[in-house]
């Protein structure tokens, strides 16, 4: 991976991956449900053996949204010992959903963000910050995992996944470093005052210009958006517990001061569940309820 | 500017040391006619880096200069359309070229000229074509994106679809157009329109916009001195 990147540069490319839990036999199961998430940039799928977790895949979403679901699907498959055929029901969630070919239904990723949310913390979940690819969404949610109120910004790439990749690229920094390399800074400096992102990289190259360090600039740009963030999830309303699913989530430069201007500590990831699974992982408990329901 | 008369212009890419930028514009100014520094006798800077500017000079909103600068040229101008770089501006004025009422949009690169440069890039054609380009176009393909980082993404797509780069270029100049439109709404719109700012030179905009707003559109020679011709009046009164 490491390799691959510092000969092409891609610094916005993070690691795609798969994992099977062991000690999960689905070949007793009563029902095997999935979950296929397709983002606008990345693909999430998930499979579960009455609804234990036996295996998840993530990658990037390419041009064709079926094509990156079937890919997912077939890496989370890999390994377990069973086809989509063993699979009873799947539902579809995420900004590509209505192109997942094999899904028996399409669910919205706000629903299947609280669900999953639910699943991975457990019941005391209120407030979901979703931080994708493309878009932001905070969601309020009762004990039981449903979606009482949520708000989301998909029209602008600042506090996108998409907005930190551009920054990733112009300050030849990975991704994934991004968060870490923010915090070494002794003091915050003022964060970065434009929001949209086209002009937060020219406010980038005139602070490098001016000697700033790309530790700073880093810092300047995550407390922009940590703000950003805030401002939507303090129009919803923060109520405890709060968690923050998809990829962002990764990054600790912004997660960390979000939870300082908010004033909520997040409750950090369960059993090294990936945040950004919350959508498939609701997805497939919502193919768990519906399977049971036509039985 | 001698009495009534323009004498001479110069404009230069901002860069890096926009000091420097300003002083070598001032330069080239000079020497089209061969005067001195010592010749001129007031100067007015405006515009989004005036502060920067190293004249003891008078220092004016663009807003002001953009109305006093239309009003010289068409004075039947009343609403003005200025689409910058960076930023873009309507402001409408009395028949003396007072300023009534103004909109701005700085905060989004969706408004401004920025989105053109970045759209042609991704069609990987020259900011230049981008107008010949989008009248020649047949077809009308709507795009979704407003956000200049997703439109980028969303024409790319287009051209995996096989889009002509035509429509392309056109859906491009059709969406910036939409938006200066809603921004023109948000002062009142009267007869005559003029449409000033660099983007003014851009034909494939220029038609956009009049299709968006339904009027007619008056563009003068060389749009993107407006502010700089307001700027040189306001002085001299």
């Amino acid at each position: 991976m490491r390799g691959r990147r510092e000969m092409t540069q891609e610094y916005w490319r993070w690691p795609e991956y798969r994992r099977t839990i062991h000690g999960v036999d689905w070949t007793k199961a009563q029902i095997v449900s999935g979950g296929v998430d397709v983002g606008a940039v990345s693909s999430k799928a998930a499979l579960l053996v009455d609804r234990k977790i036996l295996a998840y895949s993530i990658a990037r979403t390419g041009s064709s949204s079926p094509y990156s679901a079937s890919k997912v699907m077939d890496w989370a498959l890999e390994g377990t010992g069973m086809t989509l055929s063993n699979v009873q029901y799947v539902v579809g969630t995420g900004y590509g959903r209505v192109n997942v070919p094999f899904a028996k239904k399409t669910i919205t990723e706000i629903s299947c963000h609280a669900r999953g949310a639910n699943y991975i913390w457990g019941p005391t979940v209120r407030t979901i910050l979703d931080m994708g690819g493309q878009d932001c969404k905070a969601i309020r949610s009762d004990e039981n995992g449903k979606v009482t109120n949520f708000l989301m910004n998909d029209r602008c790439a600042a506090g996108t996944g998409r907005g930190v990749e551009v920054i990733a690229d112009l300050m030849s920094v990975p991704i994934e470093e991004i968060g870490p390399t923010s915090l070494k800074v002794e003091k915050d400096p003022e964060p970065i005052s434009t929001t949209c992102v086209v002009f937060a990289k020219s406010a980038a190259i005139t602070l490098l210009r001016k000697g700033w360090s790309k530790e700073m600039v880093l810092a300047a740009y995550c407390s922009a958006m940590a703000g950003r963030v805030a401002e939507l999830l303090r129009r919803v309303g923060v109520e405890k517990d709060f968690v923050i699913t998809g990829g962002i989530s990764k990054n600790i430069g912004i997660v960390k001061r979000l939870e300082d201007i908010i004033g909520i500590k997040s409750l950090s990831a369960r059993n090294e569940l990936d945040p950004a699974l919350a959508g498939a992982i609701g997805a497939a408990l919502f193919a768990w309820d519906l399977c049971l329901k036509k039985d | 500017m001698g009495g009534n008369q323009i004498l001479s212009k110069s404009k230069r890419q901002c860069g890096f040391d926009q000091k420097a930028a300003i002083e070598k514009t001032v330069e080239d100014l000079l020497l089209e006619v061969g005067l001195s520094y010592a010749d001129i006798t007031h100067v007015t800077t405006t515009g989004a880096g005036k502060a920067l500017s190293p004249y003891p000079a008078n220092k004016i909103s663009i807003v002001m200069a953009d109305a006093v600068g239309c009003n010289f040229l068409f004075p039947s101008a009343r609403t003005i359309i200025d689409v910058g770089a960076e930023n873009s501006l309507t402001v409408s004025c009395t028949e003396k070229g007072k300023v009534i009422d103004f909109a701005l949009s700085d905060k989004c690169a969706a408004g401004s000229g920025t989105f053109i440069e970045a759209m042609a890039r991704a069609l990987e054609v020259k900011l230049e074509e981008m107008g010949p380009l989008s009248l020649r176009s047949k077809s009308n393909i709507p795009m979704n994106s407003q956000c200049t980082i997703f439109a980028e993404s969303e024409v790319v797509s287009l051209i995996h679809g096989k889009a002509p780069k035509t429509d392309i270029a056109r859906a491009i100049h059709d969406s910036i157009a939409n938006r200066i439109a809603s921004l023109t709404h948000r002062v009142r719109i009267q007869k005559d329109l003029v449409l000033i700012g660099g983007v003014a030179l851009n034909s494939g905009f220029v038609d956009s916009l009049r299709r968006a707003l339904g009027v007619e559109l008056l563009v003068p020679d060389g749009p993107e001195f407006v502010g700089a011709l307001g700027a040189a009046l306001t002085r001299r009164e």
